[in-house]
């Protein structure tokens, strides 16, 4: 999230599209009726269902799954055409005034530097133009025909009204409506909120959906004020954390990079990070990028790291590629891993095609499940009838089950998507002989590096290296791995003035104190100061709120630096004064950056340095091109999903994503429209949390029975009845369950073409008090976004039939 | 924000209310309190409920009620019905607006009413089953209860379960034994969005106002507050945004009153029965001061004789 959860009660315009927050968030979703009950905000939904939160909505319209940038590149021409912009914010904020390089060239849905047989483009010509002094070239009156502003006007045009019903199935009016309430947010006066989670994420075109969403947002100057700004909802109560501790497989915590083989030294790796500035005056936090790494690799190999040994840059991993989930199991699949340790996962149940997946886990000599529970994943080799069918006598894989405490019975932090660290502490003793995960890595630490050190290995110094000098190394303290987090000075830290601002063996109060010459560690830059000199921040339960804003500055610590509302220093105009009264946020007050947040700025930097207000860019702007970050354009470009009822309208040459990852037989497992003819999306239910709540009997009662919601135009088109069991198949595989015909689905009317859509839950398995279900991404494919691998679960094609026998 | 009721110390502390604070109890007198206590509500706000059903689960956990997992039937309730264990339950109607052209999607919760004039606790023959607190709280004792299902005859709402296992009627008692301790109920603090709150009654009647209000604002013109008067009002009230049509919002009584059969029985037959009964003893009075008193003969001593020794006559 940009702003926080709190914040969304500041909206006067809250719009849910790619997420249904009351189903999956329904904590959260209260400042969405905050909002409405207290300030007369208004809500609209965008979905292909008429789900909880439309139900809650003031205005809902349709849309096919998978259409998404085709409507928000509607919205953006409305905007445009009808100038319809926050005009100052536009000129002074983003980088609309930009000037891009003249080789730049889009053609037929294709940008410069594709190349097909590889599948990518080379971004080189998506370059600013760059002046004589070395800074990008701008026309602050956006009328360059090479600006960035009008490359944009000529790129939205076609996506009309009429294109928009035309591709997305959504009736003109009930778009129109959608748009003209965007624009009355773009004013500074009014503030809209987007609200998305993986109804966006999971598309071969995920990120660009995303990007879309941002485009609006700084087109209105929805960014950086209360109120605003584009929220990603996480799915679990900690999946924000586990994201900035590094799980993410090309990056170390706090979204710092893992080195490439391209960088053989630490030099090699920082230089091409080097933080360059693009305009004159401007400033960034990346420029500590350096101190950030080199503390990090304190951490990592403590003593081991020191400045002859690039403080231990030769230990890390070198990628020689991208190594997602999908890969993971697609390499397990070709019989190139030996064991699998799964931590809180059940991938037979969470990602694509689970048939694929299950033939993976049998060709392992072992698997290993880390969990509270007995997940479907470690009873892949049980037969289950239709729902699991496997010969166990044929499996050979090894299965190891270790019983794992659950969060309520350890101690320890969370963050949730407004990047708030919260503490939770022990509420119940753990069941028999479970173990903390802690206790668990540990124990396995200790035992491998003492067979390396006895018997040796491949990779053994790094292994030796790491620096394990805990307490008790079978069980590091929560305690020291805060602090490992946080960072701390290992000798005086001294400010420019040589006086010394943090004692040798201190906590950092700050990422600003963080150094390059090894005297300090922290191993997540964006972490430290929740557990500084003052104690654990994460612990905080002050819920005063001073400004009335929803600005819980006392409770817990949102990183970074405990700031609320990000990039916030755009929430003044260029003069450092509040866009209006109305939205009074951070403001100069002739002497510093003030108001109820920590400023996203330096707080003594005024006004008149014209230091853009985006200090994480190298630019002081945010972007509406993107020059060379994502893999598949600077602008968004409509693309269909990989399986699609119709072919694209708007760009008939292009197939799904033209830069999308395909592995071999990918494309064969794809079905085509006439055999499947149904766009089918998946999704969870508010009664279940993912495939853990199945387990849990007051959940199995709420929900009992895995069902495919349809429309009752499809149902009589197929002859099925409400309640009846129906079968459910793609190219990859089936589902059995109850039809639930509904009045919230309707077909589309997609080029002139009625188009049906079902809906499937995801939360039913094999394992539980639920009634047995085949996993629901047995029929889902594995072709994902091109920029993060997020594999395509929300638009693939399916058929429908019911099954003969009686009607429940 | 509606101010949510505090969180409870974790000492004990007596309860605010017993039996000195009945004002009604099935088949028997009481005598009221002299000073009556503050009614309670619970305001069930339909526009503000996402229907998560987290208040059906802490329904279950904090009664300590376990129902069966059901199957789907093509619809979200679940269960089906309410049950001797399920004694709140979210019911899902899909309505199309006429008018608007929307469809909307309408989410009651179900349960107990604990109406002003429980009819329930008038049809009850057993004493002391069914007790009505001064605050307005319609509770079930359980062990005075003799399964006869009158009290679901007598609902105007079809809220009592009869237990297939104990024979007795359950339903939701508004957690009166959290009411007592100066808390709210389960639900309403289960609830995420506060479409669910609780207070006294009047509390209830004015943020009910604030939000119709709201829903005025953005074309609901008919909403408002369901306060049946047909029962003397209920201390569970809805915020409906078609307050002139209760019976789209699943079957929700337009205008509930207790059964006729209900009222005669308790009322002009049970005075009618007396009646009866009266005559009866007085006839029988008559024909004993005319006939004089019923006499034993000899031969009915002897065939009582043979029958206690089992010997045929």
């Amino acid at each position: 999230m940009t702003n926080s959860w709190t914040d969304i009660k500041n909206a006067d315009l809250v719009w849910i599209m790619g997420g249904n927050a009351a189903e999956a968030h329904p904590c959260g979703f209260k400042w969405v009726t905050e909002a409405k009950a207290e300030r007369g905000a208004k809500l609209m939904v965008v979905d292909p269902r008429f789900n909880r939160s439309a139900a809650m909505a003031d205005h809902y319209a349709p849309i096919r799954s998978g259409s998404d940038i085709a409507f928000l590149s509607g919205v953006i021409n409305y905007l445009l055409t009808n100038d319809k912009i926050h005009k100052e914010y536009v000129r002074h904020y983003t980088n609309a005034a930009f000037i891009v390089k003249d080789e730049f060239e889009f053609n037929e849905g294709l940008f410069s530097g594709y190349d097909e047989s590889k599948r990518s483009y080379d971004r080189s010509t998506w370059e600013y133009k760059f002046g004589p002094d070395g800074f990008a070239v701008r026309d602050m009156t956006l009328q360059d025909p090479r600006c960035i502003f009008q490359l944009m006007k000529k790129h939205f045009a076609q996506y009309t009204p009429e294109l928009v019903e035309r591709v997305c199935g959504t009736p003109k009016d009930k778009f129109l409506k959608v748009a003209e309430w965007v624009s009355t947010t773009a004013n500074g006066e009014r503030a809209m909120t987007i609200m998305y989670a993986l109804g966006w994420t999971q598309h071969s075109h995920g990120a660009q959906n995303i990007r879309s969403a941002a485009m609006i947002q700084l087109l209105c100057g929805n960014i950086g004020i209360p109120g605003g700004g584009v929220n990603a909802l996480r799915g679990h109560s900690n999946v924000q954390g586990i994201t900035d501790v590094g799980t993410l497989t090309a990056a170390i915590p706090g979204y710092l990079a893992l080195p490439t083989e391209q960088e053989p030294t630490l030099e090699s790796h920082l230089s091409k990070r080097a933080f360059k500035p693009l305009t004159p005056n401007q400033t960034s936090y990346w420029q500590n990028y350096r101190k950030f790494y080199v503390s990090f690799l304190k951490t990592q190999f403590g003593a081991n790291a020191t400045k002859d040994n690039e403080f231990g840059y030769n230990y890390l991993p070198k990628l020689d590629g991208i190594y997602d989930c999908i890969k993971m199991f697609d390499l397990m699949h070709q019989g190139k891993t030996n064991g699998l340790l799964c931590q809180g996962f059940n991938p037979l149940m969470a990602i694509p095609n689970s048939n694929k997946t299950r033939e993976a886990l049998s060709k392992l000599k072992f698997l290993v499940s880390m969990d509270p529970i007995e997940t479907d994943t470690v009873r892949f080799w049980e037969n289950h009838g239709e729902f699991n069918n496997v010969d166990p006598a044929k499996i050979k894989t090894e299965v190891f089950m270790l019983p794992v405490t659950s969060w309520a019975e350890e101690e320890g932090s969370v963050t949730n998507s407004s990047r708030c660290i919260q503490w939770r502490w022990k509420a119940a003793d753990p069941y028999f002989e479970s173990k903390t995960d802690i206790e668990i890595l540990s124990d396995l630490f200790v035992r491998m590096r003492k067979m390396y050190e006895k018997d040796g290995g491949k990779g053994k110094e790094a292994l030796l290296a790491v620096d394990w000098s805990y307490k008790n190394p079978l069980e590091p303290s929560i305690e020291e791995l805060l602090t490992e987090l946080n960072g701390k000075a290992l000798s005086d830290v001294k400010d420019a003035e040589g006086k010394v601002i943090r004692a040798a063996g201190q906590r950092l109060a700050s990422f600003g104190e963080m150094r390059d010459d090894g005297s300090t560690d922290g191993c997540m830059w964006i972490y430290t100061g929740v557990y500084g000199p003052a104690g654990n921040f994460a612990m905080r339960r002050d819920n005063s709120d001073p400004s009335g804003l929803g600005v819980y500055g006392n409770w817990g610590f949102s990183w970074p630096a405990n700031r609320r509302i990000q990039y916030n220093r755009a929430s003044a105009d260029p003069d450092g004064k509040p866009w209006s009264e109305a939205k009074k946020y951070m403001y100069w007050n002739g002497e510093r950056w003030t108001g109820p947040d920590v400023p996203d700025y330096v707080p003594t930097i005024p006004p008149d340095r014209a230091v853009g207000p985006f200090i994480m860019n190298a630019e002081g702007v945010s972007r509406l091109w993107v020059r060379g970050l994502m893999a598949d354009g600077p602008f968004p470009v409509h693309m269909e999903p990989f399986e699609s009822p119709v072919g694209n309208l708007v760009f008939p040459k292009l197939k799904g994503n033209p830069v999308a990852r395909v592995f071999k037989n990918d494309m064969e497992a794809l079905g085509n429209s006439k055999d499947f003819p149904i766009v089918a999306t998946t999704y969870r239910l508010t009664e279940h949390f993912h495939f853990w709540t199945k387990n849990v009997h007051a959940n199995a009662v709420m929900q009992p029975e895995f069902f495919v919601e349809m429309s009752e135009q499809l149902a009589k088109e197929k002859g099925i009845k409400n309640g009846q069991r129906v079968r459910v198949w793609s190219k990859r595989g089936e589902a059995k369950g109850k039809a639930v015909v509904t009045k919230r689905m309707t077909p589309f009317k997609v080029d002139g073409k009625t188009v049906h859509q079902v809906g499937l839950p995801l939360n039913f398995g094999f394992i539980g008090e639920t009634k047995k279900a085949s996993p629901i991404n047995g029929l889902t494919s594995a072709i994902g976004d091109s920029n993060s691998q997020t594999p395509e679960f929300k638009a693939f094609l399916v058929n429908v039939e019911p099954i003969a026998g009686p009607v429940a | 924000m509606f101010t949510p009721v505090a969180n409870p110390t974790t000492k004990p502390v007596p309860a605010k209310f017993g039996e000195q604070d009945l004002i009604r109890r099935s088949a028997s007198k009481v005598t009221p309190p002299a000073k009556r206590q503050t009614e309670v509500a619970k305001l069930i706000d339909v526009s503000k409920c996402i229907g998560c059903k987290a208040c059906q689960v802490a329904c279950l956990e904090w009664n300590n009620l376990t129902e069966d997992v059901g199957v789907n039937v093509g619809v979200y309730d679940n269960p089906h019905d309410l049950t001797e264990n399920t004694w709140t339950l979210m019911r899902y109607t899909e309505y199309e607006n006429a008018e608007s052209g929307n469809l909307e999607w309408l989410i009651r919760k179900d349960g107990c009413m604990h109406c002003e004039d429980p009819g329930c606790l008038k049809a009850c023959p057993a004493p002391g089953a069914i007790v009505q607190y001064s605050n307005g709280i319609v509770d079930f004792v359980h062990d005075k209860c003799i399964g006869c299902g009158y009290c679901v005859k007598g609902c105007p709402f079809n809220i009592p379960r009869i237990s297939k296992a104990d024979s007795k009627a359950y339903k939701c008692t508004l957690c009166v034994d959290r009411v007592a301790v100066g808390q709210g109920p389960a639900c309403q603090k289960a609830c995420p969005t506060q479409a669910i709150v609780f207070g006294t009654k009047d509390e209830m009647k004015q943020w009910a106002d604030h939000r119709i209000k709201d829903l005025k604002s953005r074309g609901f013109k008919n909403a408002g507050l369901y306060d049946p008067p047909g029962v003397g009002g209920t201390h569970v009230m809805y915020v409906l945004q078609h307050a002139d049509k209760p019976q789209i919002y699943a079957s929700l009584p337009n205008n509930p009153t207790i059964s006729p059969i209900v009222e005669i029985w308790k009322g002009v037959t049970k005075y009618a029965g007396l009646a009866a009964i009266g005559a009866f003893a007085a006839i029988g009075f008559i024909h004993h001061a005319v006939a004089g008193a019923n006499r034993v003969s000899e031969e009915d001593e002897k065939n009582a004789e043979r029958l206690t020794e089992g010997r045929q006559p």
